[in-house]
């Protein structure tokens, strides 16, 4: 007996493209019919043919490298940062209970509103954007490391208390190769917050790589390019995570 | 020996750290702001900033018609408040809109494997892209007052939402399902009688994350375009670099945003889970 096309696996990756191309479609006929006003939403096939445009005329690939350097070096801060953070709390037991839940409020409070202040502590520049996506990233790798070192095997732990090893060395050699996977999985996080608000500042104040591309050509009224600019985040973003996702995996241990 | 009940008992270490904690971050950073180490202004004084927060609180220098309460005249109310009340309500409404929309499209997913596979991972894709790029869309769709603030945050806490509730469609119980389609319960009972309490706390824990993001969202918004509401203000201190002013806004936001998250947790009984 054939399997019932529904339960095949691509079927679901066909739906889910075929679906996404029959709702463009369907935008692009109701514009076309004057259902929906085409100055507020352009046709897709406007979108289309604008994102080669918008990619050699606005310099996409210079203004992607600008964005992708500010989020790498937030990431880097944030690594550094959050990992020492989190390595700290674990080695100080009293400090982690009075200071933890602190931290928890701060990754849980919305950060991204301090930006005014940055910019007047920084000016509008880059600096403001890279320290924004660092606040933004650093409590969650704080915690995922703190999450991470606790989590130690009390055996590993053991081992290397029988070996005689040093604080020092039993950080390094047991307790941080311990805790790499959840560490990362805190790095992915810190990285996509970071991602996220240098983008959304980017847009915000006008300055910077992706995000002010958005808000320039919005500005300009250049619907199609404004929207294929939104279209090319969003694709870079999915890629982002999707990479990050890989990493992720790829450190994990057998289960 | 009986020891008495109430045996009097020094502060415990973590407090006490914790005071030593704030008090130093406090010290600090009135030591900076006396130094002039940064530019003038940048870091004012506590004292500045707790009159800031004061009058922000306190000082009525807005007049508000009593006719829509059935009284005669006008009264003067902190222009805090009504700035809250439109910022409260765009973000009521798109909880509203993006939760009630977020919690359909997770039961479609949670009860059929095939929406599942199809689409949970464009929403799992698109749920962390920064939904601020999307404004100038709402810009030209809902106009620049309050309805493009509503969509920003009903966009933002839509995903939240979906993914949690569709988590949680997966996690119920089978034998609950059973038991409803053993009753001929129909489609509204199952969502009503089985689905909605056996996931209640995926929906709390959306519902909290929406809750967040969709502020985000809102203020975000505010703070761009906007002539109303606490995102609005924080973008005009800016302007007006009346940093202690700044501050203060910065410090009810944040209060706010805490309170609400701690609130919805629990309410939704969120703690006994961690607890138990």
């Amino acid at each position: 007996m054939s399997t019932p096309i529904t339960k095949t696996s691509w079927f679901p990756a066909v739906l889910s493209f075929g679906s996404v191309f029959a709702a463009l479609l369907l935008i692009e006929i109701l514009i076309r019919l004057g259902l929906i006003n085409r100055f507020i939403v352009p046709l897709p096939s406007d979108i289309a043919a604008a994102l080669p445009r918008v990619i050699i005329e606005e310099q996409v690939f210079s203004r992607f490298l600008l964005t992708a350097t500010e989020a790498f070096s937030a990431s880097i801060l944030v690594t550094v940062f959050g990992v020492a953070g989190g390595a700290l709390l674990y080695r100080f037991r009293l400090l982690r209970e009075a200071t933890e839940t602190w931290v928890a409020a701060v990754a849980a409070a919305p950060l991204v509103l301090i930006y005014p202040l940055y910019l007047v502590i920084f000016g509008r520049n880059a600096t403001t954007i890279v320290v924004m996506g660092f606040t933004a990233g650093l409590a969650p790798v704080m915690l995922k490391t703190l999450e991470g070192l606790a989590g130690t095997r009390r055996v590993l732990i053991n081992v290397g208390r029988s070996f005689n090893l040093t604080p020092w060395q039993q950080f390094w050699k047991i307790l941080f190769p311990a805790a790499l996977p959840t560490i990362f999985v805190g790095m992915r996080l810190g990285l996509i917050f970071a991602l996220i608000n240098i983008v959304g500042v980017e847009f915000l104040i006008n300055f910077g790589g992706l995000g002010q591309l958005i808000n320039e050509l919005a500005e300009r009224y250049d619907l199609a390019g404004t929207y294929a600019a939104i279209s090319f985040v969003i694709l870079i973003s999915i890629n982002v995570f999707i990479l990050t996702e890989w990493l992720e995996r790829w450190l994990r241990p057998v289960e | 020996m009986t020891l008495p009940a109430t045996a009097p008992r020094g502060l415990r270490p973590v407090t006490m750290l914790r005071i030593a904690i704030i008090v130093v971050a406090l010290a600090s950073w009135e030591a900076l702001s006396a130094s002039g180490l940064l530019y003038r202004d940048v870091v004012p004084s506590l004292l500045a900033i707790a009159k800031a927060l004061f009058d922000l609180l306190t000082v009525p220098d807005m007049p508000v018609d009593l006719s829509p309460f059935g009284l005669q005249g006008t009264a003067s109310i902190p222009a805090i408040y009504w700035h809250l009340y439109v910022t409260f309500y765009e973000i009521a409404i798109g909880l509203l809109i993006g939760g009630l929309s977020g919690l359909v499209a997770g039961i479609a997913l949670g009860s059929s494997r095939l929406l599942r596979q199809a689409y949970e991972p464009l929403l799992y894709y698109l749920g962390p892209c920064p939904k601020i790029i999307f404004f100038p869309v709402m810009i030209m769709c809902f106009g620049v007052g309050p309805g493009s603030k509503v969509a920003m945050g009903a966009i933002s806490c839509f995903f939240p939402v979906a993914l949690n509730v569709a988590g949680g469609m997966r996690e119920i119980d089978r034998v609950l399902i059973q038991v409803g389609r053993s009753f001929r319960a129909n489609t509204w009972q199952m969502v009503t009688k089985i689905y909605l309490p056996a996931m209640r706390h995926p929906i709390i824990n959306g519902i909290r994350i929406g809750l967040g993001v969709c502020l985000i969202g809102t203020l975000l918004a505010e703070t761009k375009l906007s002539n109303s509401g606490v995102g609005f203000l924080v973008i005009q201190a800016y302007s007006l670099f009346n940093m202690p002013l700044m501050y203060a806004l910065l410090i009810v936001l944040f209060v706010i945003a805490i309170g609400a998250n701690t609130l919805i947790g629990k309410l939704g009984g969120l703690d006994d889970i961690k607890r138990r």
